[in-house]
């Protein structure tokens, strides 16, 4: 086109002015994103000068356009290494910084000598930029940059006499680190660190950064050389650039893990963490961000450095929405006994505010608040109670959302709420406030006179109900039937074959067949079940778990802490990398072998119960009695719900069998499949999976012995399988096992035959034939079965181990 | 990490790393937008594996993209410092700046950041090897940029001044937040000492407050003494050595510069006191009653008060009367500013203000926003603090003079209504 060919022309001018003018409007062109590549050759030409200015602009265009013609760039390389020599350092620089940008494979082997000279430069500001593009070539071409020994010179650097050497030396260096963590590339050992600190007095505020995103990886030897490098560095919180803060406390808050807590040292770090990291609340909006998103992460590590600090977690009128909901995160988790009332009067206020998120999160924190502190917890409830009274909407869902919490934290204390929470169930129209109402009326059916008609009025639309609802009202109104039975029959009925027979959702089919089995098979079972008393919830929600805010702890300032999430989580091609972890805490944090002292209850239990035979194991099954006991309780209505059972399912636990109506068959087979796989019937598929086995006890953690394992299902009977192998160097025998209290009630049926001694290095397979008439207690997660294994080693005597088999997911 | 300045379509963007495909800011205005819509603007924004940092500054958003696990707070530190450099440069950062000093932003872009690193981001060195007349750079040229990589970057040698001065601001600002009932919620001063320095070659300089903390040090303790809470320093101070003795020992930067800012926590008086009622008849009106008191010393003044009382936006046809200065109504703010020149110290004063209200209400929630009050108070700082000397030495020999000037003034100060 007309306007490329002028350019073209204006390019070959013999005059210097018109040659400048000339590259200036191609780069504007380039800016507005017009191709101007076809240029490539006139603008190449134009670099040959002593123009400074002209030269950046040609560079400027070379950078952009040297990737799509690569075979053109390498006219470029005689200038490069040219340029590299000038007197002028400003030209030698510019020379070495763009050749790095320009990401072409075949021109970067001859720009090594280039940057090998501008390396040891004399001029620093030369020798700065050349460690850039040193991480600049490694990213090009890694190879090339190790064989040319380019990681070495860069090492050097590091004791450069200038400081922004010094820095960008550290940078390149960390860059290259991070995508290859085994190359030791960072070796850092004290005389490095002392290098680092010394510079550290001495560069930018951005070398600075650079320094101490490097010294946090460092792990110090002893607390007395933790202590040492913490003293240098807390000056550095008087920086007045928010981010050489925010990476001093990410240095500071590693460290101090390898101090004694009994060190004055600690007591001082810790309070003179606490004023730079209120004064980043005075910074720019996203500054305050990124600092409120951390300070989250060091409340939940360190509580006791902010605990006196509520009052600058207010939040004000004119503060950024992202601001507010994080200041309010905070606030809850700052609150206790000493500043709930003035917290309390805060989210008051914030819960009259017209922002939607915000005012929801503060009704939300004044539940927490009174699950916190359990002295506040009456004030709470009734400013929820106030709350709920404005009859905003969305304020009064979330209300009773919380207030169920409430209950679960204080059982039978602020019951008397109830009837106004019941005058509000018209107007909720979220799946998570009707499915909180919901239980709340399930829980205390008892003391609510038309609990039945309440729950009823949700079945009408039961399959429009998001999953969450539906779940709730089937357990809901099970747990109205345990309590009222006589009058709920047909509820329980209506809603078990909504949940069972007309829903696709596995959860909810399969929730609904355990209720099912449950009621028909041993009410007693089923009230203990659902009925059962439920654990307190815990003082803290939303707590980070504690290896992933270790790792975050380790990433203070990053993106990652402000996600809240390991960078392998969003960072492509960081799977290998290493998790960064708290120094001098590997140990700890790692659950120990759980080798239960032998003067514990539990080897006495195993001893009593194991090595006798299995039947004392437990309480006693249910005789028939308490069976027929639970019939009549139940009367005819379990009668008909037995009637529609599975036979096979039936017989199994021993109930006597029914007719079935033919028009069951085929939902009843393929949910009890999913179920429990009661196969052996009838037209039933015999196809019992069962998973592979996995190690559930590692030698490591039990002098030897691995055990690995897995559950199936052999003619109708439950068995666990396990392999056990002798990897110690000495004979075991005398193997027992006992099951510790679960949510299935799983039991041994028989005793663990084992045939003795197992040899160093055999492996035996064993097969124990469990029940489900063990004791029964609810366990997080609900598949979680704890065993306890015992052996007799010889030369190390008795060992007990306990371990948790991961695989019951599956039944 | 990558750089880019936009509007609505990209102004001027730069590549750093070459490992985030430039088009993927096609993505970032839409995302924004949605964001906003939704009520939840967050400073960073993802799509896929890209993330977006960015800052708004006047009409324009600056945003920095990376795939990595870059240093957050060093992105916003270094993009509030482009905005500080450009502005430097160009007076105002907007998008007929940036078009018209595209050469200019490019050379600036390329020395602020290698490779993903901040370089040197002092504007006053910058201006030294890159200025916005090609001819001036000729004779730059073959100087070499000692200033950028000394360990006193932010000063270069040779400055000469005929009259050697260094003029002190200590500025105070008073944050309050005062609850709906009257009580203070939470209150602290944010102080802030600001240098001009006239001093010719490489002085050093030492700066003495009355910090109580270096008085315990001392063992010398006379007067009053202010306990600061946390201080901040410009790059220039010796931070190692304040940590050991609490010495201020600086090589200053020339001109401009704000040498160090402190905070401190103690319980501050309101200095101007607000008391008011604010009632709305539905459907009707609203009458607004404020009183505003002078609580500081009687021979200071504070100047240019402004006290902005919000009202519904909603009202219509408003009159006032004020016992002193005069009352205007802003609309489009939904403020009443009630405007005092000349405020002294145990002086009270009125205002009131009648709004009507329509007939038929707007429905729509509004939020409630609090009463704020702008002041200044000159020749006080509300925590006693003070500059006891300046200690100036240059190897020249030369007698310079300090000047210093105090001065307390509003910060964030917001007193809650109930309505």
């Amino acid at each position: 086109n007309s306007e490329i060919f002028e350019l073209k022309a204006e390019l070959n001018s013999d005059k210097k002015e018109k040659k400048k003018e000339a590259v200036k409007k191609v780069i504007a062109s380039m800016t507005v994103g017009k191709d101007v590549s076809a240029l490539f050759p006139d603008v190449v030409n134009c670099m040959q000068t002593d123009n400074l200015e002209l030269k950046k602009l040609v560079y400027l265009y070379l950078m952009n356009y040297a990737k799509s013609q690569p075979d053109m760039a390498i006219m470029a390389v005689n200038t490069f290494v040219k340029d590299c020599e000038d007197p002028n350092p400003l030209i030698r620089a510019l020379a070495v910084r763009t050749m790095g940008c320009i990401r072409v494979d075949k021109i970067t082997e001859y720009l090594c000598e280039p940057l090998r000279k501008c390396l040891k430069d004399e001029d620093p500001y030369v020798r700065k930029t050349a460690a850039v593009c040193v991480a600049k070539l490694h990213d090009i071409n890694a190879q090339l940059v190790e064989d040319q020994g380019f990681l070495d010179t860069l090492k050097d650097l590091i004791s450069d006499s200038n400081p922004m050497v010094v820095a960008n030396a550290v940078a390149a260096l960390s860059e290259i680190a991070e995508s290859h963590p085994n190359s030791n590339l960072l070796d850092l050992n004290p005389q490095t660190i002392n290098k680092l600190l010394t510079a550290l007095n001495e560069c930018t505020e951005w070398g600075q950064i650079f320094i101490l995103d490097c010294l946090a990886n460092y792990t110090p030897r002893d607390d007395r050389e933790s202590q040492s490098i913490c003293e240098r560095v807390t000056p550095r919180l008087s920086h007045a650039n928010s981010a050489v803060v925010l990476s001093a406390v990410k240095v500071l808050m590693k460290f101090m893990e390898m101090l004694p807590k009994d060190l004055d040292y600690y007591g001082t770090l810790l309070k003179k963490l606490a004023p730079p990291l209120v004064t980043l609340l005075s910074a720019e909006p996203e500054l305050q961000y990124v600092a409120l998103r951390n300070i989250n992460l060091i409340v939940q590590r360190r509580p006791e450095i902010l605990k006196h600090e509520m009052k600058v977690f207010f939040v004000k009128y004119n503060d950024p929405i992202y601001v507010k909901l994080e200041k309010l995160d905070i606030m809850i988790r700052l609150a206790s006994q000493a500043n709930i009332a003035q917290v309390l009067a805060e989210l008051k206020e914030y819960a009259t505010e017209v922002d939607v998120d915000f005012v929801r999160k503060a009704v939300r924190a004044i539940g927490r608040c009174a699950i916190k502190v359990e002295q506040s917890a009456e004030r709470c409830v009734s400013t929820l109670l106030d709350l709920i009274q404005t009859k905003v909407n969305y304020v009064v869902q979330e209300a009773i959302v919380v207030i169920k919490d409430i209950f679960r934290k204080y059982p039978n204390k602020y019951e008397s709420v109830i009837a106004t929470l019941c005058e509000n169930l018209d107007s909720l129209d979220e799946p998570e406030a009707r499915a909180a109402m919901i239980w709340i009326v399930g829980e205390y059916a008892e003391r609510i006179d038309n609990a039945d008609e309440l729950l009823e009025s949700f079945l009408e639309g039961f399959h429009d109900e998001s999953t969450q609802v539906q779940l709730q009202l089937l357990t809901g109104i099970v747990k109205l039937f345990l309590k009222k039975p006589t009058e709920t029959q047909e509820l329980v009925q209506q809603v078990l074959s909504l949940a069972t027979q007309d829903s696709d959702n596995p959860d909810l089919r399969d929730r609904g067949y355990i209720y099912w089995r449950l009621l028909s098979t041993d009410p007693v079972a089923a009230k203990e079940v659902v009925l059962a008393e439920k654990p307190l919830i815990s003082e803290e929600t939303d707590l980070i778990e504690p290896t992933l805010l270790e790792e975050l702890i380790c990433h203070i300032g990053t993106l990652a802490s402000v996600y809240h999430k390991p960078p392998s989580a969003f960072v492509e091609g960081s799977r290998g990398v290493q998790h960064k972890r708290l120094p001098g805490t590997a140990g700890v944090s790692e659950a120990p072998p759980a080798v239960i002292p032998s003067q514990g209850d539990l080897l006495g239990d195993l001893l009593n119960l194991d090595l006798t035979p299995p039947t004392t194991t437990g309480p006693p099954p249910p005789t028939s009695g308490m069976q027929m006991g639970a019939m009549d309780l139940l009367g005819g209505g379990l009668d008909s719900l037995v009637m529609l059972c599975d036979p096979q399912m039936a017989a199994g636990f021993g109930a006597p069998p029914a007719v079935m109506p033919t028009s069951f068959n085929a939902p009843v087979s393929g949910g009890l499949d999913d179920l429990f796989d009661l196969g052996g019937g009838v037209g039933m598929p015999m196809g019992s999976y069962s998973p592979p086995k996995t190690v559930w006890l590692p030698a490591m953690k039990a002098k030897g012995l691995e055990i690995s394992g897995t559950f199936a299902r052999r003619s109708g009977v439950i068995q666990m399988e396990m392999t056990l192998t002798n990897k110690a160097m000495s004979v075991m025998t005398d193997f027992a096992i006992q099951f510790n209290r679960n949510s299935f009630g799983l039991a041994p049926a028989g005793p663990l035959q084992v045939l003795t001694p197992l040899s160093p290095n055999q492996s035996i397979e064993v097969s124990l034939p469990l029940n489900t008439v063990g004791p029964v207690m609810k366990m997080e997660p609900l598949n979680n079965l704890q065993l306890a294994f015992f052996i007799y080693l010889f030369f190390f005597g008795f060992g007990l181990y306990k371990f948790n088999c991961p695989n019951m997911a599956s039944y | 990490h990558t750089c880019l300045h936009i509007h609505d379509n990209v102004l001027i963007c730069r590549n750093y790393k070459g490992d985030v495909d430039m088009a993927e800011i096609d993505h970032f205005m839409p995302l924004l937008m949605q964001h906003e819509e939704e009520g939840l603007i967050c400073p960073v924004i993802s799509h896929g594996n890209v993330h977006f940092l960015w800052i708004k500054h006047s009409n324009l958003y600056l945003v920095a993209m990376t795939n990595k696990n870059s240093n957050a707070s060093l992105v916003y530190s270094f993009l509030y410092k482009l905005v500080e450099v450009f502005t430097e440069y160009f007076k105002e950062l907007e998008e007929e700046s940036i078009q018209d000093n595209f050469v200019v932003v490019y050379e600036l872009l390329d020395e602020l950041m290698d490779f993903g690193f901040p370089q040197t981001t002092d504007s006053k060195i910058l201006q030294e090897y890159i200025t916005q007349e090609g001819a001036k750079l000729e004779v730059a040229k073959s100087k070499v940029p000692t200033t950028v990589t000394n360990a006193v970057s932010w000063r270069s040698e040779g400055i000469k001044y005929k009259k050697n001065e260094v003029f002190i601001d200590v500025i105070e600002s008073i944050n309050v937040l005062v609850n709906a009932n009257g009580s203070v919620m939470s209150s602290d001063i944010v102080g802030s000492i600001k240098l001009k320095t006239m001093l010719s070659g490489m002085p050093e300089l030492r700066l003495g407050l009355n910090d109580r903390v270096l008085f315990a040090l001392t063992g010398r303790d006379k007067g009053k003494t202010v306990v600061m809470e946390d201080v901040k320093f410009h790059q220039c101070v010796r931070l190692s050595r304040f940590e050991s003795d609490r010495t201020i020992s600086f090589i200053p930067p020339d001109g401009e510069s704000e040498l160090m800012s402190y905070r401190i926590n103690t319980h501050v008086k309101p200095l101007i006191w607000i008391e008011s009622v604010i009632e709305k008849f539905s459907h009707s009106r609203v009458e607004i009653m404020v009183k505003a008191k002078g609580q500081f010393k009687k021979q200071s003044v504070a100047n240019n008060v402004e006290v902005r009382v919000p009202v519904p936006s909603d009202a219509d046809s408003p009159k006032f009367k004020t016992s002193t200065g005069h009352a205007k109504y802003v609309p489009e703010k939904n403020l009443v500013v009630w405007t005092i020149k000349s405020f002294p110290g145990g002086k009270e004063f009125l205002m009131r203000a009648h709004f009507g209200l329509p007939s038929v209400e707007n429905d729509e929630l509004e939020g409630k926003p609090p009463i704020t009050v702008k002041f200044e108070i000159p020749y006080f700082t509300v925590s006693g603090i003070q500059v006891r000397y300046m200690k100036i030495i240059e190897k020249s020999g030369y007698q310079a003079l300090p000047w210093v000037r105090y001065i307390t003034q509003s910060g964030d100060y917001q007193l809650r209504t109930n309505v």
